[in-house]
């Protein structure tokens, strides 16, 4: 079940602070953290850190799978295709609402076809050629930029209100 | 294949059926060791039929639904029944959402379920009918 | 910056760190004044707000950002600006109360700068100053304002829909969810996650969709009907479509919707004859009570 009140309505207002720069007032944690995408054992690495980010931002625990498993679907890629890279967490906040942002880098020859790419099925590799329109399905927010010189950038967001 | 026993993965046979369960701790490299542990184990043991408990997992990616997939295709080939148990409510909305379906595999509510329907009942009712009425 | 625009804003940071406490009293007793204020915040809570916006606005103040920018880039004054709309917003307040509690500032504070000096070149800078200071707050704050009554609008259609997607018990293993309405993306997780839980909790082995209150089946909602379906599989549970009325019959034929893997039956107490024989199967047989997905 959804909370919309875990973040409890006006009661915030509790944490404000006289000289406006003491600890962070949103609700959220505002610290990014970056993690490299090189070995497989980075991949359960990176499974971790990001779930305990979604806790952290107080995710309900279907959008804490969402986010972990697309987290998963777009390391992978990076490992896979891209011959590692990083993902970079970060915690937006918008008026009402918390979310988490994954920013997956890779180095790797990048996206010829992206819309081919978000189609499911299209695969290059193992899996099953879900990863991308999996991972554009599960969060609220989808980017992909992919670089003539090689390198692509994934960046996808979930909101939550609070 | 010359399969070393998985580390974390126990593997047990009740008669004809081997029993298991993956854990979500685990990385690409033991699942694949997992995957031919389990077909060695069953041509070794002639088993007719597997449980695989997944109600620890917390998440199902592309990688282990395909492995799933795949571990049900290879055990029918040697003659064996995969039953997937347990999936947890919110791994299985994730995976619908992906849009993985685990073509060909069976799923069970839970592991009673799942042996049950391997033709193990979960108390000893002369009846061999499975005890419905409060399971729980 | 200009010399006179650098002087007005020493000017009235000046007087801003001279007067912190008096300014945050004026603006709070400003605010009291309004009559609609009284019954939303109290005057703790006004007090709380002015002192954090008032500290966050000091030190943007003392920092090199223009006067102009520093709103939009100073994240502690950006903060208290939207934590005190929000606060207006999810009390209910008219917009004109949020926009007000920024008038109100510019109030006090140049009453501040008055009491520094009285050389009228010299206020007027600072009022100008102040103006280009608070106007972006004024925007910010309005902006924060719509956007936290939208998120209670959101919350509470979110709420209107739990309600009206109850998962219901009709037999031993035997839920149903009666649809009303249509079915997009919210609303699928909504009705999935509420199913789901319910199957788990009830350890069903059917679970009964009827769409009798569904206007319309286009493609989108045949792709929600199907990702409900196949959810449900996936935890090993069966699931029936009913309350197929005969023009959805016809719509789904002519778009050409595949919902040839799903059970689906007219009516509900069809549907429950169906599960209930399935059920019946799942004790008699070893292959029921498992879910071949297909």
């Amino acid at each position: 079940m959804k909370g919309p009140g875990e973040y409890g309505g006006t009661g915030r207002a509790g944490t404000t602070t006289l000289n406006g720069r003491g600890p962070e007032r949103s609700g959220a944690p505002a610290e990014s953290t970056v993690l490299t995408v090189r070995t497989e054992q980075d991949l359960l690495a990176i499974r971790h850190a990001v779930r305990d980010a979604t806790l952290q931002v107080g995710f309900s625990i279907v959008d804490q799978t969402r986010v972990v498993t697309a987290a998963s679907e777009l390391a992978r890629n990076a490992y896979v295709h891209g011959g590692g890279g990083t993902i970079r967490i970060e915690y937006p906040t918008r008026p009402g609402a918390v979310g988490l942002r994954l920013t997956v880098d890779d180095a790797g020859p990048g996206i010829a076809d992206i819309d081919a790419a978000l189609t499911d099925g299209y695969t290059t590799g193992a899996g099953l050629g879900h990863g991308l329109g999996g991972a554009q399905r599960l969060m609220d927010e989808f980017e992909i930029r992919t670089r003539d010189g090689g390198g692509t950038t994934v960046t996808v967001t979930r909101w939550a209100d609070r | 294949m010359n399969a070393r026993p998985t580390p974390g993965v126990p593997i047990l046979r009740l008669g004809d059926v081997l029993v298991t369960g993956l854990l979500n701790e685990l990385d690409d490299a033991t699942v694949v060791a997992f995957t031919e542990e389990l077909t060695t184990r069953i041509t070794a043991d002639r088993a007719r039929g597997v449980l695989i408990d997944i109600s620890r997992l917390e998440i199902i990616d592309s990688f282990v639904a395909r492995t799933l997939m795949e571990l049900t295709t290879m055990a029918r080939l040697l003659g064996a029944r995969v039953i997937v148990a347990g999936m947890r409510p919110p791994v299985a909305m994730t995976l619908a959402e992906l849009g993985l379906r685990l073509a060909g595999v069976e799923t069970a509510l839970n592991a009673e379920h799942g042996m049950a329907a391997l033709g193990w009942h979960q108390s000893p009712r002369p009846s061999g009918e499975v005890p419905h009425e409060g399971t729980r | 910056m200009s010399s006179t625009e650098a002087a007005a804003r020493e000017r009235v940071t000046g007087a801003l760190r001279a007067e912190t406490d008096t300014v945050s009293d004026r603006w709070v007793q400003l605010q009291l004044a309004q009559e609609e204020l009284r019954d939303i915040v109290s005057e703790g809570e006004l007090r709380e707000e002015a002192d954090a916006l008032l500290g966050a606005l000091l030190q943007a103040l003392e920092s090199d950002v223009p006067a102009n920018r520093v709103v939009a880039t100073d994240r502690s004054l950006r903060q208290a600006v939207t934590d005190l709309s929000m606060r207006r917003a999810r009390a209910g307040a008219m917009p004109t109360v949020t926009s007000l509690a920024v008038l109100s500032l510019k109030e006090a504070l140049l009453e501040a700068v008055q009491r520094q000096t009285r050389d009228t070149e010299e206020l007027f800078t600072a009022a100008v100053l102040i103006n280009r200071l608070l106007d972006a707050a004024g925007a910010l704050s309005f902006e924060t304002y719509v956007e936290g009554r939208e998120e209670i609008i959101r919350r509470q259609s979110r709420q209107l829909l739990e309600v009206s997607t109850p998962v219901v018990r009709l037999w031993r293993q035997v839920l149903a969810v009666p649809l009303i309405g249509t079915l997009d993306t919210t609303r699928t997780q909504v009705v999935m996650e509420n199913l789901l839980e319910a199957i788990q909790e009830h350890e069903a082995l059917v679970a009964i969709i009827d769409i009798t209150g569904v206007p319309t089946v286009d493609t989108a909602v045949a792709q929600h009907l199907m990702q409900t379906v196949n959810a449900v599989r996936l935890m090993g549970a069966d699931c029936v479509i009913s309350g197929i009325r005969p023009s959805i019959a016809q719509t789904i034929a002519q778009l050409g919707i595949d919902l040839s893997t799903i059970l689906t039956r007219a009516t509900l107490a069809d549907a429950l004859a169906t599960a209930v024989k399935l059920t019946e199967e799942a004790t008699t047989h070893r292959s029921a009570g498992v879910q071949e997905n297909p």
